[in-house]
């Protein structure tokens, strides 16, 4: 009689051991992948390293017995090489999914690898709006923003404002070709029009013979569809042919708090651009902000490091939730569950992979106006989640139900 | 009127900034041709040695409150005695030993040195300004040219001719030349030759600092600019010719027109356009257009 009860007892005690059975390995690796180094390092970079583990240790994995490993991979803005270390991280390292990728034409390629792969994929940084358009797929969820809603955002902002004709300065690769086409579509919606585009290799130190041929376009606009250091050299540039002061203004139309930070506001004042997140916005992100910063050298985090923060804690709710790491089915309890964190506060995952949220038009405060440094920005207005992103029906998803 | 589509007035404003461009290319490829053609070293650590040109110049600004026009003097003192102590320590033991020996020891050397700043400062760069007596420019007509950059015309033009004056028309050019033909016979004449090599790889490197300082209120002033750099310099004074100090100057300030039309009729080339004239120069004239069969 005692024995079966100490069976019985036994047998009750092994099966309420939580069923984490299905992770696989019993560890959830995330690979955050971006440029460590090189162009876009400061934007997303070891910042997106730093919040993909504030995310990790805010989840609480530790207390949960879940075991959570964060592996970092530097792609260099080579598609070749982010492509081959997506493969080894999921054939070998057994990651489970990769986080951040900027560069356009990097994380094209790693979202058909993952989609090979069958794993998970959330990008924060990478730009292109064909991730949730005819590059779609039901192992990736494009988080932070894209070219879509920057044309949206900066782009009719312009126009409206009288910005009426202008000539595209673009980075020669799939980001910038895409951004191009995103924002020319807004202007001529808008009633203006596109008189001329050079593009320039990706990336481009000397801009000055590309800006001659802006200025003899006699373009209002000089669209820089272009990020990083090539937009901020593109701008100093430009101060010294004399452009931004008078007929003819810069459009930034990826602009990052690092840019600003690099440019410095006497160069940058009055640019207007279109951000996810500013670390001012209110006391949540300013509290986030201020603890990430602790971990990176005083820098305040740009919207692709917030957004690999507000990817990692959705995804590992998910699994939570789901009791597993299989990539689809995680994207898709991610795409069911409303997210909600101090970065972007409430938003959904519609059903193309396209996170929504609200979008800020900022403008760059005058050296006057701001209060010592990172106190770049002043809200010009908010573009409410539903209008920010490409409507479902245009994007060409092959997931969108007709 | 045009050329191919071109307004000839766009393309002559054109013709001047791929002049400016050209004048680094100038510039730089007149250090790495006076290094070899005098100490047969192949320097790759030359593009480091121009950022650290710029930080020098960046560090003189924000911590000793030293302008631009002290940065030309100070800067390619600096980093020409960084530059000797290399020399000193290790490029001396190489010289009898073959060319790749040295070319190996100067590219770890640009990694490293490379690898130290953008771990210090990141990738985006810092900001340096044009000094204010050259900011602001003059309308030409047919383009906007900015003070500054004229001033780096002249001023590159000035060095190139003064080094390459020094080189082939002085007594002390002259010992130069013959220390590197035939060392020992110099070295009894009483001259002494291995501390003129060591001064002579110093101002080849000075001349580095020299172009660094002038493109640091162009270009940011950033860890990769050399790397960017270095390769398009070296594939300049294989077109001139190695060892050859006048085909190097012509070959850089050409070389810079050649890709600034590029960047007006087909920019997506403007990239390695110049590789491929390389290519091309390499095939009809091995020693390059200037240089001399060894």
């Amino acid at each position: 009689m005692r024995t079966k009860v100490l069976l019985a007892a036994v047998a009750v005690v092994a099966f309420t051991v939580p069923a984490f059975a299905e992770i696989s390995d019993n560890v959830i690796k995330i690979g955050v992948m971006n440029d460590q180094s090189g162009t876009y390092a400061d934007l997303a970079g070891p910042g997106s390293v730093v919040a993909a583990r504030m995310a990790v240790e805010d989840f609480g994995a530790a207390r949960k017995g879940m075991k959570v490993e964060i592996l970092v991979g530097d792609h260099q803005n080579k598609p070749d090489v982010g492509s081959g270390i997506a493969r080894q991280w999921y054939d070998v390292d057994k990651v489970d999914v990769i986080v951040d990728v900027p560069t356009s034409s990097v994380v094209l390629a790693v979202n058909q690898v993952t989609r090979e792969k069958n794993k998970a994929l959330l990008v924060s940084t990478g730009a292109t709006s064909d991730l949730t358009g005819k590059a779609c797929s039901p192992n990736a969820i494009h988080w932070t923003y894209d070219t879509w809603a920057l044309a949206n955002g900066t782009g009719s902002a312009i126009v409206k404002t009288g910005g009426d004709s202008w000539f595209f300065l673009t980075a020669d690769y799939a980001f910038g070709l895409a951004l191009e086409r995103d924002t020319e579509a807004v202007v001529v919606k808008n009633g203006g029009k596109v008189v001329g585009r050079v593009r320039h290799p990706f990336p481009t130190a000397d801009f000055s013979s590309f800006l001659l041929q802006a200025q003899a376009s006699k373009a209002k606009i000089i669209g820089l569809a272009n990020a990083g250091a090539d937009t901020t050299n593109a701008i100093k540039q430009g101060a010294e042919f004399g452009i931004g002061r008078g007929a003819q203004q810069f459009a930034g139309l990826l602009v990052f708090l690092t840019d600003v930070h690099a440019l410095g506001l006497d160069k940058a004042q009055g640019l207007l651009l279109t951000e996810a997140f500013y670390w001012d916005l209110n006391d949540q992100t300013r509290a986030w902000s201020t603890r990430f910063a602790e971990r990176h050298r005083g820098a305040r985090p740009t919207m692709a490091q917030a957004g690999v923060y507000s990817a990692v804690l959705h995804y590992l709710k998910a699994v939570e939730a789901l009791k597993s790491d299989d990539g689809p089915k995680v994207i898709a309890r991610m795409k069911e569950m409303p997210t909600d964190d101090p970065v972007f506060g409430k938003g959904k995952v519609r059903e193309d992979g396209r996170k929504i949220h609200p979008m800020y038009l900022f403008e760059v405060k005058k050296p006057s106006e701001s209060k010592g440094a990172w106190d770049y920005y002043k809200v010009r207005s908010t573009i409410p989640a539903e209008q920010a992103f490409r409507p479902l029906a245009e994007g060409g998803c092959e997931l969108v139900k007709k | 009127m045009t050329i191919l589509g071109i307004p000839v007035q766009a393309l002559f404003g054109q013709l001047l900034i791929g002049l400016i461009n050209g004048s680094f290319y100038a510039l730089l490829s007149l250090g790495l041709a006076v290094i070899f053609g005098l100490l047969n070293i192949i320097n790759f650590t030359h593009g480091a040695q121009y950022m650290m040109g710029a930080f020098v110049a960046y560090f003189l600004l924000h911590g000793a409150g030293l302008g631009y026009f002290a940065s030309l003097v100070i800067a390619p003192i600096v980093v020409g005695l960084f530059g000797i102590l290399i020399e000193r320590t290790m490029l001396k033991q190489l010289y009898h030993l073959d060319h790749l020996y040295g070319l190996l020891l100067t590219f770890g050397l640009a990694l490293i040195i490379q690898g130290l700043f953008r771990h210090e400062f990141g990738s985006s760069g810092l900001p340096y300004d044009i000094p204010p007596i050259l900011t602001g420019g003059t309308n030409l007509g047919f383009m906007f040219l900015p003070r500054y950059r004229a001033w780096v015309v002249v001023f590159s033009l000035v060095t190139c001719l003064g080094t390459w004056y020094a080189i082939e028309r002085t007594k002390l050019g002259a010992y130069l030349r013959a220390a590197t033909e035939n060392p020992a016979l110099v070295q009894a004449f009483g001259i002494n030759v291995p501390r003129m090599v060591t001064l002579t790889y110093g101002f080849g490197v000075a001349l580095a600092a020299l172009a660094g300082v002038l493109a640091a209120p162009i270009y940011q002033v950033n860890p990769l600019m050399g790397a960017d750099l270095i390769i398009v310099v070296f594939a300049v004074v294989v077109i001139g010719g190695m060892g050859s100090i006048l085909g190097s100057i012509v070959t850089g300030f050409g070389l810079g027109v050649i890709e600034g039309l590029t960047k007006v009729f087909y920019p997506e080339a403007s990239n390695t356009v110049i590789f491929v004239i390389m290519g091309l120069v390499l095939l009809v004239r091995p020693a390059g257009l200037f240089g001399r069969e060894r």
